[in-house]
This record gives C-alpha cells, structure tokens and sequence, in this order.
C-alpha cells in the first residue's frame, strides 16, 4: 500500500526498527544498559532460555530502548542457574540468582523500570576479576 | 515465542559471494534449524562490508562480533558456540597485524577506526532486499521531507551549500548541475544514473547497488523533483548482474509503497526509474557516450557543448551523476549542509570511497573524509604491503590518472591535491604497487586497456594511443631506443589537446606520470636493456653467484633449454644468450646461488 505522508513514513519506520534495533550495538555513543544472561551448559540445562527470551518479551512488551540483551558463558553461580547479571551504566553490575521467566519479568519491571532492587534474588559476588 | 534476539550478518556483496557466502547462509541456517533457533536468529544477507581482503565476513548482533574468513564448515561451530553458549569463536576473529591480538569489535580494528562512512553507511547493516530495514535507518525520509516542505530551488541551495562534488571523476559540483538541468527549457527533463563503473579495479558503485539499492533510489527521485525531471533512468553494465537483480527487486518495493509512481507523497510530483543495460564499454562511462547508448546508438562520445544538461537524452535536458554521489544525497536532507559541509578540506566536501587493491594487505573498499592521506589509507586503513616489501606507487584515477609515489604520500587526498601531483581523484580506484613492479609495464597495462577501449570515432585516441602502447611493448620486450622515449613525450600531449572525450584527453596520463617519477626505469629498459623489477621477461636474465654454488647440477637438469654448463662439484654457468628467463633454475637451486635479474 503506497505511503502518502512522511507521519506515515515515520510510523513505518518506528515498527520497523523493531526488527533491527539490536543493530545498534556498538554503533552510537549513548550508553546502554546490558543483560548478561549465562549461557553455558549449565545455564541452560536450568532454563535460561526461557529466560532470554522472556526478558526479550518484556523488553519488547514494554518499548524499551537502549537496553540490549547478550548471552554468556558461566558466571561460576551454578548452584542458582539461570542467572542474570545486569550491568547499568555507571553502576555496579548486579548479579541475580535463579531467575526464571515470572524473575525476569521482576528485573526489567522493578530494577530496569523502576530502578528497585529485587533484594530477595541477589547473589553476592564471589571472586574479584584480575 | 516471537522475539528475535540476535541477528546474523552474512556479507552479501559479490567478493563475499564468490567466496561461499550463500553456503554459509543455508549452513548457518541448516544448523540453527538444528538446534531448534531459527524462529529466535535471523540469518541476514547483507550488502558488502568493504573488508573484502579477509571475506567471507559475518557478523553478529547484539555482541556486536565480527568473524573473517569464515567457512561453511565454520557454521556448527558459530551456532553451537557463539548462539547457543554465547562464547565467540576466537579462532575466527581478526588479528591484529600488528599487536597479533585477536580482536572481535569491528571499531577497534584500524582497517575501520578511520573510515567515516556516508555513501556506504547502510552497506552490511541491512538487507538490501527489504524496504523496511531501510526505512528503519531513515530511508525516503528526505524524500518525504523534500516533497512536503521544499521547493526545487531550496533542494538545490542545499546541495550546493553542502558542497557536494560529482564523485565519477571529474568532480563538477552536483548543486550546479542540477540548477543547469532545472533552468533549462523544456517540460520534459530526464535523470540518469551512471553506474557503467569501468575502471580496473573500482567496484564502489557496484557494492553501493548491491548494499544499498534503495539509498540510490531515493536520491534519484530527489534529484528528478530538483531538476523537474519524471523520468529516470539507470545506466548499468550488464556484468553487474546481482547489482542488476537487487536494484530491480528494491524498484518494484519503491513502487509498491509509493515511493516511485504517481503523485508520490501526496505532493503531485510523479518519477518513475528504468534501467538500461550497458554491455561494458569503458567508454560509456563518458556522460554523452552514456546518453548515445541509452537512446541505443553505438556508445560513442559526441562533442560538448551543449551539454547534457542543455541537450541530452532525446535532446532533452538531462542529469547524468555517479552511484556514488546519489548516495550521499539522503543523508545531506536529512542532516542539513552544514553537516556535509564540515567534512573534508577547503573545496572537497564530504567522504570519497576507494576501492583499495594491488599489493596491498587489506583489499577492499573504504570510505575516508576529504582530506586524509595517502599514508593513512595505504598504511593505517591497509595494512601495508603484502609480504612486508617496500612501497613503490600508487595508482589513483585508473587509466585516466596518474601513479604517486612515496614522495606524496602524506599529501591529503581531494580533487585538486591530486591533479597536483599528476594524478587525478577518479572513480575512487586505487592500486597499490610493491617496489617489484614494473612501472614501464604498468604503463603498458593502462595504455592497453584504453587502446582496446577507445571506440575508435576520433584519430588521436584511435590511432595514437596505439601507437603508444607499440613503444611501451617494444620496451618491454628489450626493443626500445632513446628516441621512443622521445616519441612517448611528442605523442602524449597531441592525444591529450586533439581527443574529443575524457578518455583520449586522459589516456597518456599513466606514461607520462611514470615517466616523471620513474624515467631511470625507462632508461634502464632502454640503454641498459634491464628490468630493475624483473617482471619484464624478455629483460630479464639470470646468473650464477660462484660463492655459493656448489656444483650439485640440480639448475642444469632442470633448465629445459640446457644453458647452464657446469659438471659435478664445479661451479655452473648460465649462458645468457640463449637463457629464456624461466626462472626454473631459481626455484630447483637449493643454495639459493641464482641471482635472479
């Protein structure tokens, strides 16, 4: 259908920018708020796919921009798998424990949206990094 | 579950492509298939990322890695460890040349840290084939933006102000020429795009076709708007062929959404794109050559004036500008001149992008501010010459330019440094030669290509630089005297003042400029009968160090015309008169005691 405004254009292009957002990484000079979600075998076998992808929901459900998601290895917290690290620009990284879809949910609503911490599932940080 | 989140870039541009890039698609996607990911990665042909020296490239969103060199069989391992368990793959990462670091972002890498890109800002960020990633990176917003708000003139003084300079060559200001075309008389106006890139070595406008068609659509249409043209057309070889295909599928989307067709953006203004085949006459490029074949005479040049902005295509007035320069024309609507107009040096505004080849490590195409130097492309962006040797020269400008040599180096690259120096800007094709070239024998390269080139209509181009290229060879070959050299110089300026087009006018250029910068060379050809390169065959002749031969007769049994005299443990012999200058003794000598000429 032909478009026959630039208002029309541009709403256009906002749902389409959904599809490449995740392209932006390392592209613009805004700071970006990042998910770590722990990918290794382990990770997985306790469901952090289910995990990555509801944080991705949530991200999309509530219009977030500047935030992207990454996977990683292990973070060396196997006994509470999935586990999540989120990394605020210009904050401490907090590392959270044993988070399934209905916790990932939590920290993009609570900590990302309304900068709380969920107190209940931080995992205190175990080693210091050479 | 519907959230894609991470996309693959698979380099779609022609070298990627040559090299395996679409096994690398159905691989990848074959193995995500596997693992049950394909709803959640998207696997994404792109358009060329100008790293070709290190294709096939992929690339990965939102870790933002960058793999090089990638093959089919590199995919399981991409999926199952980078997808699946989010560990990159280091063993296909870049090194650096220098630190031998491995490095996975593509912006700490110095064959990018430099570039600043505008022309190719969407080629390897988007599908080329979808509209809509381009809309998402602001496409056919200037378009819009221009048909709502601006009249013709304004589209023009923007131009203008940004300083905008063609970027086929010769470097005319576009804002002027379109300014030409518009207060021409006449209704009927036409817009051409020129994408006949004939220049060895260039492939700028071919991977801006194929990385980011719509961009030059875009640009047409504003350019049709500014000059009051309806009708466009793209002028394209028809050994382009998947520049061809992606430019035809972005066409038909342009169409659908009302990007071309009638009353576009409600505004009333009408334009619609065609495009011509051109079966790869060099020639061609020329803008009156161009026009002659689009209307499907032979492609040969006619004299100007009158221009084609007066009388071009069907004696209407018509616009002819390069890939290149459409495609910088979004983005200086969007950002305003000023913007443009703050990059580059004095009179060169904006970007330029080379194709980057020869002896050079990092082959490929890069696009630099006005203004930065050879060195830094050469060196930083290039990584220097292949297999450490020295440099010689550069060739920019193609057959029409010139070579520049170490000297020159730092000079900061825009239209006017460069024919300083002898060269010219050209088309955007740079090839690098190491210190074992032949400069006699480049210049025969360059002159045979415009002698097969020239079409022959005016007797300067036709019959002189024939003539020159029969004094190069006959240098080449050993046969040459003091006084063709001479002859080179007597001959160079006729062609140049009595051609009728760009090409005659400019086909002496690579003769004369190694004849300035390297006449010792041409003297040792001629009175030394020597080639200090040793590329020249029938110049070169071998010899034997009597230090280091220890009579092993490896040389003799492998000479197939048995020059080398010599017995067991005695020093051999190559006779010169009768050597062929294989080389073979070279390579069967374990003692390296060849000298090789």
């Amino acid at each position: 259908m032909p478009i026959k405004s630039l208002d029309e254009l541009i709403k256009i292009r906002e749902s389409a920018m959904k599809k490449v957002n995740l392209r932006e990484s390392g592209e613009d000079a805004e700071p970006m708020i990042e998910l770590m979600v722990g990918m290794a075998t382990c990770g997985i076998a306790a469901g952090a796919r289910a995990t990555l992808t509801a944080l991705l929901d949530e991200i999309e459900a509530q219009s977030l921009e500047n935030i992207r998601v990454v996977q990683v290895g292990c973070l060396g917290y196997c006994h509470s798998e999935p586990i999540v690290q989120v990394n605020m620009p210009g904050e401490e990284p907090m590392i959270y424990g044993n988070v399934d879809e209905k916790r990932a949910r939590e920290i993009i609503q609570k900590h990302i949206i309304e900068k709380k911490f969920l107190d209940s599932a931080i995992l205190n940080k175990t080693y210091n990094k050479a | 579950m519907d959230g894609v989140r991470s996309h693959i870039m698979v380099c779609g541009g022609t070298g990627c492509i040559s090299a395996g890039a679409e096994d690398i698609i159905d691989a990848l996607k074959a193995e995500l298939d596997k693992v049950e990911y394909d709803q959640e990665v998207n696997v994404i042909r792109t358009g060329c990322f100008g790293f070709c020296g290190q294709g096939p490239v992929v690339k990965i969103h939102p870790d933002n890695v960058f793999y090089v060199k990638v093959k089919k069989e590199d995919a399981a391992e991409i999926v199952n460890e980078h997808i699946v368990k989010g560990r990159p793959v280091s063993r296909l990462l870049y090194t650096d040349p220098e630190s031998n670091k491995k490095l996975d972002k593509h912006h700490q890498m110095s064959f990018y840290q430099k570039q600043y890109r505008i022309a190719l800002r969407n080629c390897g960020l988007i599908n080329p084939d979808d509209v809509y990633e381009y809309i998402a990176f602001r496409g056919y917003e200037a378009l819009a933006t221009v048909l709502q708000e601006q009249t013709p003139l304004q589209v023009i003084e923007v131009i203008k102000k940004a300083g905008l300079r063609g970027r086929g060559g010769g470097g005319f200001p576009t804002g002027l020429k379109w300014e030409l075309t518009l207060k021409s008389p006449g209704a009927e106006k036409y817009i051409i795009c020129n994408a006949d890139e004939g220049d060895p070595g260039a492939f700028m406008d071919r991977s801006i076709l194929e990385g980011d068609p719509h961009s030059v659509i875009e640009a047409m249409a504003i350019g049709a708007y500014a000059t009051g043209s309806n009708k466009g057309i793209v002028y394209i070889r028809a050994e382009y062929p998947l520049a061809i295909k992606r430019l035809q599928t972005a066409i038909g989307q342009a169409r659908e959404l009302g990007f071309l067709g009638k009353d576009i953006f409600n505004s009333g203004f009408c334009f619609d794109i065609e495009v011509k085949l051109g079966a790869g006459a060099f020639v061609c490029g020329e803008e009156t050559a161009l026009i002659q074949s689009v209307e499907g005479s032979r492609g040969e040049p006619v004299r100007k004036p009158p221009f084609p902005s007066e009388s071009g295509y069907l004696g209407k007035p018509t616009t002819v500008n390069n890939v290149e320069t459409f495609a910088n024309i979004p983005p200086i609507i969007l950002k305003g001149a000023d913007w443009f107009s703050g990059i580059g040096t004095e009179n060169s505004k904006g970007t330029k992008v080379f194709a980057l080849a020869g002896n050079v490590k990092n082959v490929g195409l890069v696009e630099v501010p006005m203004g930065t130097t050879l060195r830094e492309i050469i060196f930083d962006i290039g990584g220097g010459i292949v297999g450490n040797k020295g440099f010689k020269a550069v060739q920019t400008g193609g057959p029409s330019g010139g070579v520049i040599t170490s000297a020159d180096l730092d000079t900061p690259i825009d239209y006017e440094s460069l024919k300083n120096i002898g060269s010219m800007m050209g088309s955007g094709g740079m090839i690098v030669m190491d210190d074992e070239t032949c400069m006699v024998n480049i210049a025969k390269f360059y002159l045979g290509f415009t002698q097969d080139e020239s079409c022959g209509k005016c007797t300067p181009c036709r019959i002189g630089t024939k003539r020159m290229y029969e004094i190069l060879d006959n240098i080449t070959k050993g046969k040459g005297t003091e006084e063709d050299l001479a002859h080179l110089e007597e001959l160079a300026p006729m062609i140049k003042d009595a051609a009728l087009c760009g090409l005659g006018q400019t086909a002496p250029n690579p003769v004369l400029s190694t004849l300035e910068y390297f006449r010792n060379e041409y003297e040792d050809h001629v009175l030394h009968k020597y080639c200090t390169a040793g590329e020249c065959k029938a110049l070169a002749k071998y010899s034997i160090d009597p230090e280091k031969c220890i009579g092993c007769t490896l040389c003799a049994k492998a000479c197939p015309v048995h020059c080398i005299q010599g017995a067991v443990k005695q020093i051999h012999v190559i006779d010169p008169a009768k050597c062929i200058s294989c080389g073979v003794c070279a390579r069967a000598c374990k003692f390296d005691a060849v000298i090789k000429p």
